[in-house]
């Protein structure tokens, strides 16, 4: 049933999300290329309004149908997500791919207890018994690390603290055991001391699972903690991706640069901090260029004329600038899959 | 006037203060016992269930010209001080003194005129600010209440925007929509800098902000400290944040203050097993240097019914007989540079077994290298 | 420090450059929206309509709506000039009910105004000052809102008697419930965000608040609400004026005249539906342009 493990798990080719209402067109992904292969911690890093959550969306086909207008290729697992309709599209939500969120309030449902909201989904995906449900339900909150999960199994929602939330939505979306776990900020509305506690929980998860994972933050920090491979996004284009070590040790877009010069960490006291002047451009009408031009320090005549084509720098590893300090001399603008 | 006076004059300015009451060494402010308990209220009859203890005795001192970092997770209280402060919300006990004034008191200072000197920045940059009002009549709007005309309080009001980098005529007549949530930031920061406080409390100001907007707001209010000679008390959960704009640092855990002291003491050598773990969180930039064991386990307990005696026992890897059956008390600070944590293990022969070794600094397990 | 100032301006200058977003208050937002919006657009021309002409009633009334004749009696439409037919008294209809909706209309927008007025600033306050006042009023208010509306208002104009003026009393006492409910949400809600705090913080009292941050914000809610209340109102009182309270004859009023031609209604069934259709007409109107107004002003800002 598993798929060749050459071919990657999550393919995105030329992914485009506009938001179409009378007033406006929102640009909110444009031209998104990425893959996924299987066991890999892909990092999506952006700010808000980067595009970084409404492709996990897209994915998920859960962006609102009349008001989106989605094109290009969407494939896990060599289904092409795009394509699925009605019972095909909810086996393929929960069971071959799953996603959490930021605010597992909204995810879980507040009148059904914890156990029941896994075991009903486990038996809607497996088609077992409620006692079997129910049993896989209390596996997976062990799995989880929550404690005591006999007597959470029987809590609602809202009797359980933030941490243990986040906690009984991951052992949600673990039931049918996808094989690719979308993540959209989960650990973002945690404390610090919890939000360790989710990440490590998160990646052992997903070694033992050998689950893909698509993680989308916009903390440096988390990135580091998590990924294995970035894709950093701005204005919805990916900007840059590569290796973690590779983006977060030796950035190269002049983006990437400017978010690890403004984060403050160490004992910076008494200095400025070098920001990225300005704000992300508003996505109604972005500037014909490079989007990140009216705030880059390198940008020039040519940058605001033409958008800069994706620029391989090595396997996997891709920006989109025409002021890189040591581009190859201009390689086919062809992304090459990663061969390892 | 001559060019040398004017210049003596200006020097003075820059030290100190023509609104000083209290003198230079007079604390700016000064919190005494602060207590909140919010109570709970349920069943048919509305009746009293329980109670929230959100700010259970809180005492600090802020120095003039300093930055106070307020750290510590959701629920630790963070938030009610600084209502508690502002006198948003009144406080159950305790008292506040301002600038040698006690706050609301006879023959001290009133609640309004406090609330001149000292004015907040929320964390929600958009309902903090009223939707339908242009934006500089929202900055505006504290000027008129205290008497000033129309023109003048918008005069002053478009003067601010330029402190604030965001220019008057482009900016001025647009409304809270249609600003970035850096922008509204910035409009807050003018807004409380209106009334010309002297003290100006951040709570989790930059924290909604993104990454590269959050350096250019702390670039301007470090920029806006000096040149207004402000004293600031910063709320956050960011350490890194705090560590950048605190000269120090309290750390508050379930409506208590743990451990208080200078930013470089606390960062570099913590006392207090909960600010040892904090630190510990901190996610590093290094993806080659994971965080491969949390620090703690479990989540804060509910502030509703904090755990007896030591309240970070529950969590704490040195909990004793002691922390269960005593609560330990933050000793009375000497001086701004004092450092000092509520735990038993620094208290001489308080009944914990690490307390005897009292010179060695925390301890060193948890403490992860701080820079 | 001249760097820090240049770093902190640096930004926004960048951005200045860019053409700027036309600045758009929350009205005229609305206004844009509704622009676009064809059926509100119609419906609300209709009601527009529907008013002048109750305005111009005895401009455009081709008879006098009092002139009886008994030869005339319930006659067809079209009859010797009488468009609408005639009444039982042999009245012209189209005549009495241009003049009739005068009466109708002010019967369904001068209570629900009134209700504005009062409930609105009862919910208001009880939202803001909160505690016990909020207890008071919502309290009271409730056992109002406890009976049905028509039986309430059937009730109190039966105590206080007939007449235009006292139907118009009774049904601005039924409205007040309502309204004041309405505001008392709005206002609680807004009381809770961060502005408010902040003006608070800022040392305003309660009533400059109120009047500067939350009316705005809370007019909006108010006034959807009120607009979906017209058309209530108009069934309200030509139920009242059928049960023979509020309006008394020989007035020409859409409820009265339903009643009196109701026994017509094998005669001429035609004639004695109109003022039915009037009634109906006029409400469904002012509730569409009510929803309308609803979805544009649903902007999240």
């Amino acid at each position: 049933m598993s798929m060749e493990t050459s071919a990657p798990l999550v393919s995105v080719t030329d992914l485009n999300v506009k938001f179409v209402s009378r007033e406006s067109t929102v640009n909110a992904v444009n031209d998104v290329n990425l893959t996924v292969n299987h066991g890999e911690v892909l990092c999506i890093i952006g700010e808000s309004g980067s595009g970084k959550s409404v492709s996990m969306r897209a994915l998920m086909r859960l962006l609102p149908e009349r008001r989106t207008k989605i094109t290009g290729k969407l494939e896990v697992d060599g289904q092409d997500v795009l394509a699925l309709k009605g019972k095909e599209l909810s086996a393929f939500r929960g069971g071959k791919a799953a996603m959490i969120f930021q605010e597992p309030m909204t995810a879980l449902d507040p009148v059904f207890t914890i156990g029941n909201q896994i075991a009903e989904t486990v038996c809607r995906h497996e088609g077992c018994s409620k006692e079997d449900g129910l049993a896989r339900a209390l596996e997976l909150l062990e799995l989880v690390k929550v404690p005591s999960a006999a007597r959470r199994l029987k809590a609602y929602p809202h009797e359980l603290s933030g941490g243990l939330r986040q906690r009984a939505m991951i052992a949600l979306a673990l039931s049918c055991r996808p094989k690719l776990l979308l993540a959209d900020e989960p650990t973002t509305a945690l404390d610090a001391t919890v939000q360790i506690q989710v990440l490590i929980l998160m990646r052992k998860l997903q070694q033992e699972m050998g689950m893909g994972m698509i993680f989308v933050t916009h903390d440096l920090g988390v990135a580091a903690e998590i990924a294995d491979r970035v894709a950093v996004m701005y204005a919805g284009r990916i900007v840059e991706s590569g290796t973690v070590q590779e983006v977060l040790t030796d950035p190269k877009h002049p983006y990437t640069k400017g978010m690890l010069s403004s984060t403050v960490h160490g004992n910076m006291r008494g200095k400025d901090i070098e920001a990225i002047p300005g704000s992300p451009p508003d996505l109604r009408s972005l500037p014909t260029g490079c989007s990140f031009a009216p705030r880059c320090p390198k940008a020039d005549d040519g940058c605001r004329g033409q958008l800069p084509p994706e620029v391989t720098l090595g396997p996997g590893r891709i920006a989109r600038c025409l002021k890189l300090d040591d581009a190859p001399p201009a390689a086919k603008p062809e992304r090459e899959t990663a061969l390892a | 006037m001559s060019m040398t006076e004017t210049k003596a004059a200006l020097a003075e300015v820059d030290t100190r203060d023509a609104r000083d009451r209290g003198g230079e060494a007079q604390p700016m402010l000064i919190a005494r016992g602060l207590k909140k308990h919010f109570p709970i209220t349920g069943g048919v009859l509305n009746r009293t269930v329980g109670h929230v203890r959100a700010v259970d005795g809180v005492s600090f001192t802020v120095m003039k010209g300093e930055t106070l970092g307020v750290v510590g997770e959701s629920g630790c209280g963070k938030s009610t001080l600084a209502r508690l402060l502002m006198h948003l919300i009144v406080p159950d006990s305790g008292e506040l003194i301002f600038d040698g004034d006690g706050v609301g008191q006879k023959d001290g200072l009133s609640v309004r005129d406090m609330r001149r000197l000292m004015q907040m920045v929320f964390q929600d940059s958009y309902s903090s600010l009223n939707p339908r009002m242009p934006v500089e009549d929202s900055i505006a709007y504290g000027k008129t209440v205290h008497g000033a005309s129309k023109a003048a309080a918008k005069e002053a009001a478009r003067e601010l925007m330029k402190k604030v980098g965001l220019e008057p005529s482009l900016f001025g007549p647009r409304y809270p929509h249609e600003l970035s949530g850096g922008q509204k930031q910035r409009i807050n920061i003018a807004r409380a800098l209106v009334l010309e406080p002297r003290v100006v409390i951040l709570d989790e100001a930059v924290s909604a902000l993104d990454k590269s907007v959050e350096a250019q707001v702390l670039n301007l209010l470090r920029y806006l400290k000096d040149h207004f000679n402000l004293t600031y008390v910063f709320i956050s959960h960011d350490l890194n944040v705090v560590q950048y704009v605190s000269d120090r640092v309290l750390v508050m855990y379930l409506g208590e203050v743990v451990e208080i002291g200078p930013v470089d003491e606390i960062y570099e050598n913590p006392k207090h097993p909960y600010t040892a773990a904090l630190l510990a969180s901190r996610l590093s930039m290094d993806p080659d240097e994971r965080v491969e064991e949390p620090p703690l386990v479990g989540d804060p307990p509910n502030p509703i019914n904090p755990p007896s005696g030591c309240r970070f026992r529950t969590r704490c890897d040195f909990a004793e007989k002691i922390c269960e059956v005593e609560s330990p008390a933050l000793p009375e600070t000497d001086g701004p540079k004092a450092h000092v944590c509520a735990c038993h293990m620094f208290v001489p022969k308080s009944g914990h077994s690490k307390a005897a070794g009292l010179d060695e600094p925390a301890p060193k397990t948890l403490a992860r290298s701080a820079s | 420090m001249t760097d820090i100032t240049a770093n902190s301006m640096q930004p926004e200058a960048a951005e200045q450059g860019a053409p700027a977003l036309k600045v758009r208050s929350y009205w005229q937002t609305v206004g844009y929206r509704l622009r676009y919006d064809y059926m509100t657009l119609f419906f609300g021309a209709v009601v527009v309509l529907i008013i002048l002409s109750a305005i111009f009633a005895p401009l455009i009334a081709p008879m006098d709506p009092y002139e009886t004749s008994l030869i005339k009696r319930l006659k067809p439409m079209l009859y010797q000039g009488h468009l609408l037919g005639t009444d039982e008294l042999g009245r012209d209809i189209l005549s009495r009910m241009l003049y009739g909706g005068r009466i109708s209309l002010a019967m369904g927008i001068l209570p629900v105004l009134a209700a504005t007025l009062i409930g609105g600033s009862l919910g208001v306050i009880a939202g803001f000052v909160g505690g016990r006042t909020n207890m008071a009023i919502m309290r009271t208010v409730d056992v109002f809102y406890a009976f049905p509306s028509i039986l309430l208002a059937v009730a109190i104009s039966g105590a206080l008697g007939g007449g235009i003026f006292n139907g118009m009393a009774s049904l601005t006492l039924v409205f007040i419930p309502p309204l004041c409910r309405v505001a008392e949400t709005a206002t609680s809600q807004v009381r809770n965000l961060d502005f408010v705090e902040a003006a608070r913080a800022t040392g305003a009292g309660t009533f400059n608040i109120i009047r500067v941050h939350v009316l705005g914000n809370v007019l909006g809610p108010i006034l959807i609400y009120a607009s979906s209340m017209v058309s209530v109102s108009i069934l309200l009182a030509s139920g009242l004026s059928f049960l023979g309270l509020g309006v008394t004859p020989p007035e020409p009023d859409w409820g009265l005249m339903l009643n009196t031609l109701r026994g017509a209604i094998y005669v001429n069934p035609m004639v004695c539906a109109l003022p039915g259709f009037a009634i109906l007409i006029t409400s469904i109107c002012f509730n569409l342009v009510s929803d309308g107004l609803r979805s544009a002003m649903d902007v999240r800002m």
